[in-house]
């Protein structure tokens, strides 16, 4: 990091939970930092800058980022959905309710990476094997769970998902 | 149905709420990312910090040249150890030695990530950039990396004030420990070591200080537990009084006791705030975090020793032992006093000898991890019964059962004069072995083995103290007065004019659904629907005395306080309710919300018994203040003073938790894979309020006792360099490495707390490393296998079992 970065501004243009957003910022600067400084999403949460724990992930385009590896710069023009994203209104998405049904939260801190990486995961296979429940989760640390109430709950939400397209 | 007669009129309830899996109150805020964590708080012309960090173990500072740093825009302060100096003072610590320790070093640095200087910016890159044009010029000094080191000779200290790295040294003796060993028919040794770990919460430490020097007030929003202890414990260093410093408790992103302190992350920004006149937020990465958190786990080296009649029966336990503390000694020994409460584990053992040596090093200090040092002597004392059963050809499970603590020996005093309060040992150790199916998995171990494959069975008997008293932290220094007697907790409960009630709680939320069981026991005390219930968190201004969680004391603490201030509220109710349906408080009973006249339709609902008590005082018996609330403040039950020689430490930790786990395991010998096919953990911790939570807290202990096991270490190398500064390094247990658990509860309730609750929280972490350690050991014994260290890493297999044909 550079002093001489400092100052020049780049336009970044991107849809950030469905709602469009321009944002001057630093080239250097991290996506999750723009998402928590200047767009006011705190949801997402810095666990290690290293891209190790996962906490930090956040769905673009569709797909799972950790969001203290990408460049803000990068997700110009990109659609980014962040854990306040996940809900309609007071309607909570499946994979959250399955989350607060199977109480796979203790602290929180988290847990909005793992909902990231859940819903990417039922998205994709909604018949999942408890093994590639945990293969999909082990970029995502939790150090309080044990990992058991989470995988609970992926294995509900993935069977609602199926639910839903069967009934859709 | 449940009726409790108060003796100011029956509580009935249509609902079981203590015991109930209700959905928890703090998850829709965490589910949808609106809860606000420390990170999270954002003031207007806040700055932000970043600290520069010693490349050495143990060095000099000879100069610092800052100019540069302070010349770039956007930089407000940069401060070095010195200049900190006219901001702030020591960081305070509980140990009596003269071992000084400053937020920022000052003179010399003692490990490898110790601040150097801190700097305040515009934001954290310019502070970041700003720390890259700091010039340092370090002398580097010679360094003690271990025990031996540190304790030899001629070893470089690591305090120059101190004669010796060796910062405190005493034998703690309870009984005829020489007598026992003189008449035991078999003696079993071992020399057992832990490994220095860290509780690695998923949020790093930090702080936001804002200091108005107007008033002298300061505002701290920090995931510190130190709330009210802060206050004046704080304000010698921040020099602030202690009325004047307000703490905010905040929602915390894991915890494991090494959030405890942080005085130095506070005194980083409160120095910057200072220095700078705006609002300072200070926040580690990770790095900060795994070099410089304070909160390192124990590192010991023991020499254990259990004797024992040719039968079998436990009778003395004699544990020498050198534990490295790091740099500084903040906390003294309080994770070798800690243990005294529950050394001699389930069993009945007549003495014990423990001496402690705590050794200085140029490592990142020791803090609390979870177990606090007890998790450490629970694994010591079953690898000596494992050993026992070893060496003596006893069956484990047989020579566990034999010397179990019995149920009407309750309540129990332990040698070192701390008590248990109740239990059921046989019971749970039948219950674990009933729901593993230990004979099924003893023949398939039998099988496998035929089939040139190795499962092995590991089984550990532990306990899981609960509920700590002061005492804890100062019995060590022998004759010392006795300044701190309790660790109260408060509550205070208030119905509103239209009947909402809200608790406030004085304690930083750690993730341990504090919110959850406190509207669950309101329900249980008043009736009320917990759903409804708010739970707000006071700051230390508006605050009652609370020692916040740790040491697994919240729910009982809570339990406690909130029983108290129910009551309280309750005789109000009734008298409020007496004096307007004209009948006896004893005719009357609260249901579901509502106090009616038994045997008549005549009732009141809670709101309006609140409408009353807040504006309609003319409706009030003659005399009765307005409004409705009650405030409790709990100090734990069942405590005494230690004696002046501390040969009866008295009951400091007294609700004493109690476990079996059982864990078979499948190693790989070529590969050192090791795949969990069955592990049950059977606990009694008294009544359990909300049995899923309390299983998900047992689980996640159980994962940081395998990550202890198998994966987790703060390594040092020969010149102090910290080899874990990130989770790359540092292995982390993750979900394809944890294994699901079965869980079951007997509950023996405590006699001496409200409702009979025991503290849970560090269970699993203090019983899984031995039970693990067994399995992997039970499956390799034909190679021989002996464990006697920690980590069991898949290298440590491959070679044991290179090395030796089954």
């Amino acid at each position: 990091m550079e002093a001489q970065d400092s100052g020049a501004l780049e336009l970044v243009e991107l849809r950030v939970n469905g709602v469009g957003r321009r944002v001057g910022v630093e080239p250097r600067r991290l996506l999750v930092d723009v998402l928590r400084e200047d767009l006011g999403l705190t949801g997402t949460n810095v666990g290690c800058s290293q891209g190790v724990c996962g906490s930090c992930t956040v769905l673009v385009d569709g797909a799972t980022v950790r969001s203290c590896l990408m460049l803000a710069v990068q997700a110009h023009g990109r659609d980014v959905v962040t854990v306040e994203g996940l809900a309609d209104g007071a309607a909570m998405h499946p994979v959250q309710q399955a989350f607060l049904d199977a109480q796979a939260q203790q602290c929180g801190f988290c847990t909005p990476g793992f909902l990231a990486t859940a819903v990417e995961l039922v998205e994709r296979d909604t018949q999942p094997s408890e093994t590639e429940i945990r293969e999909a989760l082990a970029g995502n640390v939790c150090r309080c769970t044990g990992y058991e109430h989470i995988v609970d709950a992926v294995i509900r939400a993935a069977e609602a998902q199926a639910e839903t397209r069967e009934a859709g | 149905m449940t009726d409790t007669t108060t003796g100011t009129g029956t509580i009935t309830h249509s609902t079981r709420y203590v015991g109930a899996d209700l959905p928890r109150k703090e998850d829709p805020a965490l589910v949808r990312g609106s809860v606000v964590y420390v990170d999270d708080v954002q003031l207007p012309g806040m700055l932000h910090a970043a600290v520069l960090r010693s490349p050495h173990a143990h060095a000099r500072i000879v100069s610092i040249d800052t100019s540069e740093a302070r010349a770039l825009p956007g930089v407000h302060a940069v401060l070095t150890g010195e200049e900190a100096l006219d901001h702030i003072g020591p960081l305070a610590r509980f140990c009596a030695e003269e071992v000084v320790e400053h937020a920022i070093a000052v003179g010399k640095v003692r490990y490898h990530g110790e601040a150097v200087v801190a700097v305040a910016a515009e934001s954290r890159y310019v502070a970041e950039d700003a720390l890259a044009k700091v010039r340092v010029e370090y002398e580097p000094l010679p360094v003690v990396t271990d025990v031996v080191s540190a304790t030899a000779e001629g070893a470089p200290l690591v305090h120059e004030n101190l004669e010796s790295n060796v910062v405190y040294h005493h034998e703690f003796a309870f009984g005829d420990v020489e007598g026992d060993f003189a008449g035991a028919a078999h003696i079993v040794r071992r020399e057992l070591r832990w490994p220095r770990a860290t509780a690695a919460p998923m949020e790093t430490n930090g702080a936001v200080v804002k200091y108005d020097p107007a008033t002298g007030r300061m505002d701290v929003w920090s995931n510190t537990n130190l709330l009210n202890f802060g206050a004046w414990v704080m304000s010698a260093t921040l020099r602030v009084a202690p009325h004047m410093l307000n703490f905010h408790p905040m929602a915390v992103g894991g915890s494991f006791g090494s959030k405890h302190f942080l005085a130095k992350q506070v005194a980083i920004a409160g120095a910057l705030a200072k220095a700078t006149g705006c609002p300072v937020k200070f926040m580690e990465d990770r790095a900060d975090n795994l070099l410089a958190s304070d909160a390192q786990g124990p590192e010991r080296q023991h020499v254990a020793e259990l004797a024992l009649d040719a039968d079998g029966t436990f009778r003395s336990l004699r544990i020498r032992l050198l534990d490295d503390y790091g740099a500084y000694f903040m906390l003294a020994i309080a994770g070798n006093t800690n243990p005294l409460s529950q050394i001699v584990g389930p069993y009945r053992i007549r003495s014990v000898s423990y001496d402690v040596s705590a050794v200085l090093t140029n490592k990142n200090q020791q803090g609390v991890f979870r177990g606090a040092g007890a998790d450490v002597t629970n694994w010591v004392l079953e690898r000596l019964v494992d050993a026992a059963a070893d060496e003596l050809g006893f069956d484990p499970i047989d020579l566990r059962r034999r010397n179990l603590i019995q149920p009407d020996q309750f309540p129990y005093k332990i040698p070192t004069g701390n008590s248990y309060d109740s239990g059921n040992y046989p019971a749970v150790l039948a219950r674990a072995l009933e729901l593993a199916d230990i004979d099924h998995w003893r023949a398939e171990q039998e099988r496998a083995r035929e089939q040139g494959r190795y499962i092995g069975i590991g089984i550990a008997t532990a306990q899981q103290r609960s509920t700590y008293y002061a005492s804890e932290f100062w019995f060590h220094n022998v004759g010392a007065p006795a300044p701190f007697t309790t660790t109260a907790e408060s509550v205070r409960l208030r119905i509103g004019p239209t009947g909402g009630v809200t608790a406030t709680l004085f304690t930083p939320s750690w993730g341990n659904s504090q919110e959850t069981v406190t509207a669950q026991l309101i329900a249980a005390e008043l009736g009320v629907d917990p759903a409804g219930i708010a739970v707000d968190l006071a700051p230390t201004m508006h605050g009652l005395p609370s020692a916040g969680p740790g040491g697994s004391r919240m729910t009982v603490m809570l339990s406690g306080a909130i029983t108290g201030a129910a009551r309280k509220l309750r005789e109000k109710i009734f008298q409020i309710a007496a004096h307007r349906l004209e009948a006896s408080v004893d005719d009357l009973e609260l249901r579901d919300g509502v106090v009616s006249v038994r045997g008549t339709d005549s009732q009141m609902t809670l709101a309006d018994i609140g409408m009353q008590a807040y504006w309609q005082s003319v409706n009030l018996p003659p005399g009765m203040e307005s409004g409705l609330e009650a405030t409790f403040t709990y100090d734990p039950p069942f405590f005494s003073l230690p004696n002046d020689e501390r040969t009866d430490l008295g009951n400091f930790y007294p609700i004493v938790g109690h476990g079996c786990h059982v864990v078979v395991v499948e190693v790989d010998p070529e590969t050192g894979q090791i795949d969990f096919l069955r592990y049950v953990a059977v606990h009694d911790h008294g009544t359990v309020v909300n049995p899923r939570s309390l299983e998900g807290q047992i689980r996640g202990g159980i994962a940081q006792g395998i990550g202890i096991a198998l994966y987790e270490q703060v390594a040092y190398d020969s010149v102090g360099q910290n080899l874990a500064g990130s989770l790359d390094e540092y292995v982390l247990p993750g979900a394809p490495d944890v294994p699901r658990v079965e869980i079951a509860f007997v509950e023996t309730p405590s006699p001496w707390t409200a409702h009979g609750v025991k503290g849970g929280g560090e269970g699993g972490r203090m019983i899984a490393p031995p039970a693990v350690t067994r399995a992997v050991e039970d499956a390799l014994l034909p190679f021989g296998a002996r464990f006697d260290a920690l980590p069991i890493r898949r290298e440590d297999v491959v070679e044991l079992c290179a090395g030796e044909s089954a």
